[in-house]
């Protein structure tokens, strides 16, 4: 019988320790711009019918996908939903190809043919985006199965958003998790909606999900999605207790998107004041400033750091529009494996 | 210029020809005369030349299809000539399909009968189905939908049989393969044979465009036309005497005069009197002809021809003779070929199978002609003549008459004039 | 080793796989302690341990789904489903998941996995235990679908589907588990992709699968009492098919009767009609005879039941019919 798992309430937890020296802190500040640049950039191609079918963009969460994805080693497995490109990026899937898979070009991750919602790359243990909403819970319990049976150390760690909550394989795999003890990290992305449905419209219980969770006998914690410095403390407490217990964990981290939920979305379903409060918690401005106040960074320093990676991400587009299109052959490739 | 090509008349009484194959393919270049298809009418397969030089541009009516005469076939042009706008021609299936389109309006199963075939499973849905159709289909009926099975359709296709000929033992009357294969013509004489080892070829013949035209022409005479029969025992010992002191005198000249030259000659004495028997029988009347034109049976390799000898009655029987000399080695492909009058135009036929042995026959009339003359070989027999038992040289030969343009008696008497003037052979000098 | 169960064909496969492959483990609900529903794999639990015999919550598309996870990770799982009707729970994890992942990873991932499940009527379950779904998944393009008709072949393709790389569906008809047959003492596979011309014959072709196979058995040797001599074709494999075997047979006899143990409509044979009259329909000396059970919910009722399966008489009536003889 499982016991019933403590619940941690995270702060804002930024003072200064090894943990946080510059390079590291100014590298989660490089990837959560590049995040955000694709992003945008995606949105460009996109109005231009570079990039087609369905574009869901990371912007507002990149601090969770970041603050995450820093404290992994890699033999740890990440799955997670279709808003993927961040969880990639921040994996440090190849910008260029991660630019021609949107594309839909031969040199794209997944050859042209997964698109935006299905990016892999196995090298990078990231083993997809997928998008049947809680269709990747399950097989991250199966990933972390496999670690286990195989004694291997890694953990698996997979994304997934509060409208996967709903979902009845969201509820059977924490069950599943916590009868067999599995090496995972659940982390929830609790961004207030499930497309364009609130929380409060859709789910019965409040909009904390944690305290469920517990009921499984899941250790949990909460946390601000915005700050990434809480989000990488959580989740190298969350790792740690994993790795030592070979046990679940969950994390919720309140976040929001300040874009609709895919790119075709005039968000009637929410007021400009409330996107406009979650701006002002923006990290990518914020953080930046964290760190000048800090004295870790300067003005001229963030701004040389952004528009090298301007420069990556035109080169990427580049990259991407100079690839061939798939031969027609590919069509029929890659469904068996001889 | 864009010179049209219609559907040719080869014979007063033609209305309508089909295609039976485009000898040349579209885009290829033509001279005057060649010949571009072959055409089946009522009663022969004729190959048709054309008239213009250039190419074959386009066809309209392709191999296999039926059209009125007159009909445009094809267009021959210069290569960058353009085709004027050509109304589509429908097929006669579509236009009446169109009719029925336009006649019936067109309704949805009522629900309750969808709801009964969907709750009908397999062992009992046949009654949803229309009946109407499930009956036997004879030969011949029909020729617009023949219910074939593929692979009957595949072997007929293969062997060139006409699967609309091929009667159908299948459900529903449905041609099978069994069917087709058991049309084909082969050896079905082993129940006599003593030593069963022996090897029959019994492969499948392919039947050619000649055969197939043959089976149309023969059913349709045998089906159409109430044939009967008379039989006449010749004697020809004068005849033959005659024919002997005739060609000594003539063969300076090259002339020879055959059997057969001296039977055409006094048949078309005996039409010149009796001219019902030049005529073709139709509905309203009978179609007399101002010609007699005697066609002669010719057995090619490829199949039966019948050309015939045109304008008969004003020629004297050497010039008979000639002209069956000319037309036979014509027909074989010697100095020239029969032209389209000559192979659809005769109006009474000849058929000798006197070189075989063949002592009687009756021949199978060409339509729409009113009969055709059998004869058979002259053999010495003993006879009675002014009761004395003497040796004659006797054949016999048999009139098959369409009993719609005469009866018995009077084929009778067409034979007795017949006999009348080869055994006088003095006759055949008028 | 003359004659051998079914099920204990089935067990005999699992046995091998876990002997000669570490990363081989079994996921199912009830199929250790318990010992499985169709007790197919009873026994194994005490045999293997609870690592490698993983009895699962009654969850089936998030144990389908682990075992996809699993696979990917590298391991070779076999899960049973205590039903084919079941697998509509997971057919997300098993259409959206197993069969699609490799193609729209670029071919990156591959899914060795086994989905075992039992199918058909017959056994008077009732409506929801009694379907046969292999029909809906031998549609999915990345995963392949086997059915056996005897213990020779469950073993023998038991074994292709664990060395498979991808996700292979066995389903297994229920009526059969407890039927004999004899399997040789040598070591063999059943390819998947290959029909098997159980008798070969002159004048008739009779496809089928499965528990379909007892029936066209049936319906030859009535056939033959009437001089007609059935050829027997045993699909086996329904995806992919094996469009060769079927078209060689067809352009030998040139008579077509399929027949479907489930419901005709949208059944497997619906789609090797379609194959015939696309490669052979030259070769067809009338229509192509289908034969399924009733398009309707399966009954409980014994009578109803035996009346909505398809059965030899209504075969051998469709024949008649179609063929006239």
């Amino acid at each position: 019988m499982p016991r019933t798992r403590r619940s941690k309430k995270i702060k804002n937890t930024s003072s200064g320790n090894s943990f946080h020296d510059r390079d590291a802190l100014l590298g989660l500040f490089k990837q959560m711009y590049l995040i955000r640049q694709f992003e945008i950039t995606c949105g460009e191609q996109y109005s231009q019918g570079n990039i087609r079918g369905f574009l869901h963009l990371y912007i507002g969460q990149e601090a969770t996908g970041v603050g995450v994805l820093s404290q992994l080693s890699k033999d740890d497995y990440v799955i997670t939903h279709y808003r993927d490109h961040g969880h990639a990026l921040a994996r440090g899937l190849d910008v260029n190809r991660s630019m021609a898979e949107l594309f839909g070009k031969s040199t794209g991750l997944s050859k042209g043919k997964g698109g935006s919602m299905h990016l892999f790359d196995v090298s990078k243990k990231f083993m997809g985006g997928h998008a049947i909403v809680a269709g990747q819970l399950p097989v991250a319990a199966g990933l972390s199965l496999a670690q286990k049976y195989k004694n291997e150390e890694g953990i698996t760690v997979c994304f997934f958003g509060d409208g996967a909550t709903n979902q009845g394989v969201y509820h059977e795999t924490l069950n599943l998790a916590a009868v067999w003890q599995l090496p995972i990290l659940f982390v929830l992305e609790n961004n207030g909606y499930g497309m364009g449905s609130s929380i409060e419209r859709v789910r019965a219980g409040g909009t904390d999900f944690y305290p469920g969770v517990s009921t499984y006998g899941i250790d949990t914690a909460e946390v601000d999605g915005m700050d990434v410095l809480a989000v990488r403390e959580a989740t190298r407490a969350a790792i740690d207790k994993i790795r030592s217990n070979s046990s679940p964990y969950f994390i919720e981290c309140k976040t929001f998107r300040f874009v609709g939920h895919s790119y075709a979305d005039g968000q009637k379903y929410r007021d400009n004041d409330e996107i406009k409060s979650w701006r002002n918690k923006d990290p990518v401005e914020t953080f930046p400033k964290y760190l000048i106040n800090q004295n870790m960074s300067t003005d001229q320093e963030i701004s040389d750091i952004k528009s090298k990676i301007d420069k990556q991400i035109d080169q990427a587009v580049k990259f991407a529009e100079n690839s061939p299109n798939p031969p027609m052959s590919e069509l029929y490739k890659d469904i068996y494996r001889d | 210029m864009i010179t049209e090509v219609t559907m040719p008349s080869m014979g007063a009484d033609m209305t309508e020809g089909t295609i039976v194959n485009w000898l040349k393919s579209e885009g290829d270049v033509l001279e005057k005369g060649d010949k571009i298809a072959e055409i089946e009418t009522d009663k022969t397969v004729v190959e048709m030349e054309t008239y213009a030089g250039g190419v074959l541009k386009k066809i309209i009516v392709n191999s296999g299809e039926k059209v009125d005469v007159g009909t445009l076939i094809a267009f021959i042009g210069n290569p960058d000539d353009e085709l004027p706008e050509i109304e589509e021609r429908k097929s006669e299936a579509a236009e009446v399909l169109e009719e029925k389109v336009e006649n019936t309006p067109i309704s949805t199963p009522p629900l309750s009968s969808l709801e009964s075939l969907n709750s009908k499973q397999n062992n009992d849905s046949e009654t949803q189905f229309d009946q109407s159709d499930n009956k036997p289909q004879h030969e011949g009926q029909s020729r617009t939908r023949v219910k074939a099975s593929p692979m009957a359709r595949k072997l007929a296709r293969e062997n060139n049989i006409d699967i609309a000929l091929v009667s159908g033992t299948g459900p529903a009357g449905r041609v099978t393969k069994n069917d087709v294969l058991s049309y084909v013509p082969s050896s079905s004489i082993n129940s006599l044979m003593i030593d069963s080892n022996r090897n029959i070829d019994a492969k499948n013949i392919p039947v050619t465009t000649m055969r197939q035209a043959i089976a149309r022409v023969t059913i349709r005479s045998k089906t159409e036309i109430p044939h009967y029969y008379v039989t006449h025992e010749i004697d020809m010992t004068d005849a033959m005497l005659f024919r002997n002191q005739l060609n000594d005198v003539i063969k300076d000249q090259g002339d020879r005069i055959s059997v057969n030259d001296l039977i055409i000659k006094s048949l078309v004495n005996a039409l010149v009197k009796y001219p019902k028997w030049n005529s073709f029988f139709s509905d309203e009347q009978l179609l007399g002809h101002t010609d007699i034109n005697i066609g002669i049976a010719i057995a090619l390799e490829g199949g039966l021809i019948v050309p015939a000898i045109l304008g008969c009655q004003n020629l004297s029987l050497i010039e008979i003779s000639r002209s069956s000399k000319d037309i036979g080695s014509r027909a074989r492909g010697q100095g020239g070929t029969l032209t389209q009058d000559e192979l659809t135009q005769g109006t009474f036929g000849t058929s000798n199978l006197g070189m075989f042995g063949t002592d009687t026959f009756a021949a199978i009339i060409v339509p729409p002609q009113a009969g055709i003359l059998a004869v058979g070989s002259i053999k010495k027999k003993p006879v009675v003549k002014n009761d004395q038992i003497v040796i004659r040289d006797i054949m016999n030969a048999t009139i098959s008459a369409d009993h719609r343009v005469g009866d018995g008696a009077e084929a009778a008497i067409l034979m007795q004039e017949i006999q009348t003037n080869i055994e006088n052979p003095i006759n055949l000098f008028r | 080793m003359p004659d051998i169960l079914f099920r204990d064909a089935i067990k005999l496969g699992l046995q091998e796989a876990l002997d000669n492959d570490p990363s081989v483990f079994i996921m199912g609900e009830d199929i250790g302690a318990y010992g499985g529903a169709y007790a197919v794999t009873d026994g194994l639990l005490d045999q293997y341990g609870p690592e490698r015999i993983k009895d699962t919550p009654i969850s089936e598309a998030t144990f389908i789904g682990a075992g996809i996870g699993a696979a990917i990770a590298g391991l070779r799982p076999v899960i049973e489903l205590m039903s084919i009707s079941f697998s509509l729970v997971g057919f997300d994890q098993i259409v959206n998941m197993a069969a699609n992942i490799r193609y729209m990873s670029g071919g990156q991932v591959n899914v060795p996995m086994v989905l075992r499940a039992p199918t058909g009527a017959g056994v008077q379950l009732a409506a929801t235990h009694s379907q046969s779904f292999e029909t809906w998944l031998c549609e999915v393009p990345g995963l392949k679908c086997v059915c056996p008709s005897t213990p020779y072949d469950a073993l023998g393709l038991i074994r292709s589907a664990i060395k498979d790389d991808n996700p292979v569906f066995v389903a297994e008809p229920a009526m059969l588990y407890s039927k004999k047959g004899e399997i040789p003492n040598e070591y063999y596979e059943v390819p998947i992709g290959k029909a098997n011309v159980i008798k070969s014959g002159s004048d008739v072709s009779l496809f089928s699968y499965g528990h379909g196979i007892k029936i066209i058995s049936e319906t030859a040797n009535y056939l033959e009492k009437n001089g007609i001599n059935a050829e027997l074709v045993d699909l086996r494999s329904l995806n992919p098919i094996d469009t060769i075997t079927i078209s060689n047979s067809v352009r030998k006899t040139n008579r077509v009767v399929l027949v479907d143990t489930a419901r005709k409509t949208g059944g497997v044979m619906s789609e090797v009609a379609s194959l015939i009259t696309e490669n052979s329909v030259d070769w067809l000396d009338g229509p192509i005879v289908t034969v399924g059970s009733d398009n309707v919910p399966w009954p409980y009722n014994h009578d109803l039941e035996k009346k909505a399966f398809v059965d030899v008489q209504s075969v051998v009536k469709a024949f008649e019919k179609g063929y006239g003889v």
